[in-house]
């Protein structure tokens, strides 16, 4: 056990006096969370559109004011034909027209049953889509309004809710998808980097000399790292309240256990690289392109799983990180228990303890 | 008990697939003996040295390193051994006596010996000034004593040096022979593995390995007489030449 503290102890001093690593370290969710949160949003706010009223009655008049007021619109300028709407476009200054026909309150007071029509710039089909949606709830919201003053009991309201995210925003998805990034890239990368090092630098002959258990090697390597990546957690958690204002809705505590977990399956995904390659440079590229990629494509925190063809949705389960992000969504957002996801857990866990037994197959080949 | 002998081989064997690494080698070597352990790249010398230390597990035959079976006693042997590399093995980012502790602490040293050992060595290598510098900013003289040194420090009874005056120059290497013959007038057994002839010189005894197996092996003073030559150099050329393998 002194051996065990002894060689904890030298871990921590090379990534303390590692001030390049300690950057990336504590400066890399930091970035990350300022990027994910203020830089690369995908609310569309102040979209320039323009608006065609051949109607000009009331309601129409309700529903652009409604419109104009909205954040996410700002009226270009309103035409007298819809043959402009195509030059606006080609233009590009503009990414949605709406059209409201001549006779607009006059078949809601009547039929009960207006149309409008909705012209979205497609190039960009997810912004589209966005736009379209902030446009219908809108129009959703002034119908309810109608509903209410008119007091119309057979009428069937629609009702569309966002749930756990009703204002859209985008902090939700992606606190959770940075958290399994950061906790990837420096337990993988580091672990494996730190191993692959002392086989560079020839230590690890040293130490496999040494009457040193190699499992134990493997765990003091482990421990630094996993601290360190608690750490990381805590300080995402902390910008993400404190910063962003989206407050943990489940238990804490169970979001540390499951990230722990995912700490730990990373910590031995970096065992498997590090026991499968010689030199520093090769086990960072691995890590990169093996581990990171993977998780930022197929985790569901930049595109959606169930968009994917059904062979890359099927790559995805073995893809750890997938995991993680849907057991932290369900913990820290939409507030859930144990109970929730223990499948993904299990999952998780299951993974994990593959990823072990193959890693300290491997390295025990290596000895022999 | 302790045997005479700090390293029997008989007939030791490493077998990879069907190349035969190290093929029936025997020798022995004597507490206190400075063995040079010579041969070409590829001639199986590494390998002969892994079974030794307790890293590689024997195809067949026999090996007891310090009084300890290569097959059973692995644990034992490691306990009983030091080893240095050609690559120094020092952490070139800790202090110079963070890496004595370091390596002393996994020998499961005690503070009051490590503390006591500790002492020792900075005196003896005359590294007062520098104990609290990290090793990377020393010169590559200094970090190789300081590396055998470590090796020593746990009083193994057998050191296993692979190649270790690589790449440093003739007055160092002096230096650092002088440092090995204080380990063995201290009755440490030392198995040394050396490109530089010169080296081989400063052995008590040396073996030459050719394609996996010993061809020679005597005092260097009478391997001389027997091949007929003038230095270890030669001895060397007219063993290696008859060499099949290429070296890797």
């Amino acid at each position: 056990m002194k051996q065990f503290l002894i060689f904890v102890r030298k871990e921590f001093a090379h990534v303390l006096r590692d001030r390049k690593t300690l950057l990336i370290l504590f400066g890399l969710p930091v970035v990350l969370i300022i990027i994910f949160g203020f830089a690369l949003t995908n609310e569309i706010k102040n979209t320039k559109i323009i608006i065609v009223d051949y109607a000009k009655d009331l309601a129409t008049q309700k529903l652009i004011n409604k419109i104009e007021s909205s954040p996410y619109f700002e009226l270009e300028k309103s035409i007298r034909s819809h043959q402009e709407i195509e030059a606006a476009f080609r233009e590009g200054k503009i990414k949605l027209a709406v059209v409201f026909p001549a006779n607009f309150n006059t078949d809601l007071a009547h039929l009960h049953q207006a149309q409008l029509q909705i012209i979205a710039d497609a190039s960009d089909p997810n912004t589209a889509n966005t736009l379209t949606n902030y446009l219908t709830m809108i129009v959703l919201d002034y119908q309810a309004e109608l509903m209410q003053a008119n007091q119309v009991p057979y009428r069937i309201i629609p009702e569309t809710r966002m749930l756990y995210n009703p204002q859209l925003k985008g902090a939700p998805n992606f606190v959770p998808g940075v958290m399994a990034l950061v906790l990837m890239l420096v337990c993988v990368m580091m672990t494996s980097i730190s191993i692959v090092k002392e086989k560079e630098l020839g230590t690890m002959e040293i130490l496999l000399v040494s009457p040193f258990r190699p499992i134990l090697v493997i765990l003091a390597k482990a421990v630094p790292y996993l601290l360190l990546s608690l750490l990381n957690v805590i300080t995402i958690l902390l910008l993400s309240v404190f910063v962003l204002g989206l407050p943990i809705k489940g238990s804490i505590l169970l979001l540390f256990a499951e990230s722990t977990l995912f700490i730990i399956t990373s910590l031995a995904l970096g065992l498997l690289i590090s026991v499968r390659t010689e030199s520093q440079q090769t086990a960072m590229l691995i890590s990169l392109m093996g581990m990171l990629l993977p998780t930022i494509l197929f985790s569901g925190f930049m595109f959606p799983i169930e968009n994917m063809p059904l062979p890359l949705q099927l790559i995805s389960n073995v893809v750890p990180s997938k995991w993680y992000y849907q057991i932290v969504k369900a913990v820290m957002i939409k507030g859930l228990g144990f109970s929730a996801i223990w499948q993904e857990t299990l999952i998780l866990a299951g993974i994990t303890i593959f990823l072990i037994l193959v890693s300290l197959k491997n390295f025990k080949i290596r000895l022999a | 008990m302790i045997p005479a002998k700090s390293i029997i081989c008989k007939n030791l064997t490493k077998q990879f697939g069907d190349f035969m690494a190290v093929n029936h080698i025997s020798f022995e070597v004597n507490p206190g003996e400075i063995f040079g352990f010579l041969g070409a790249n590829g001639a199986g010398k590494t390998t002969a040295m892994r079974m030794l230390c307790g890293l590689s597990i024997p195809t067949s035959g026999e090996a007891m390193v310090a009084g300890f079976d290569v097959f059973k006693q692995t644990e034992k042997i490691k306990k009983n051994i030091g080893y240095m590399s050609q690559k120094f093995s020092l952490y070139e980012d800790l202090t110079v006596l963070e890496n004595i502790r370091f390596y002393g602490g996994i020998y499961g040293l005690t503070n009051q010996q490590l503390k006591d050992k500790t002492e020792e060595l900075i005196q003896q290598l005359g590294m007062q000034t520098e104990a609290k510098k990290l090793v990377g900013s020393l010169p590559l003289g200094w970090k190789q004593k300081l590396s055998f040194s470590v090796a020593v420090l746990h009083q193994p009874k057998v050191v296993f040096l692979d190649e270790p005056t690589g790449g440093v120059d003739p007055i160092t290497r002096r230096q650092f022979w002088d440092l090995i013959y204080d380990a063995a007038n201290a009755g440490v057994t030392i198995f040394v593995t050396t490109h530089y002839m010169d080296e081989a010189e400063y052995c008590n005894r040396i073996s030459i390995m050719v394609d996996g197996a010993i061809q020679a092996l005597d005092t260097p003073h009478n391997l001389k007489q027997k091949y007929a030559a003038t230095s270890m150099d030669e001895v060397f050329y007219q063993l290696a030449r008859g060499a099949k393998r290429a070296a890797d």
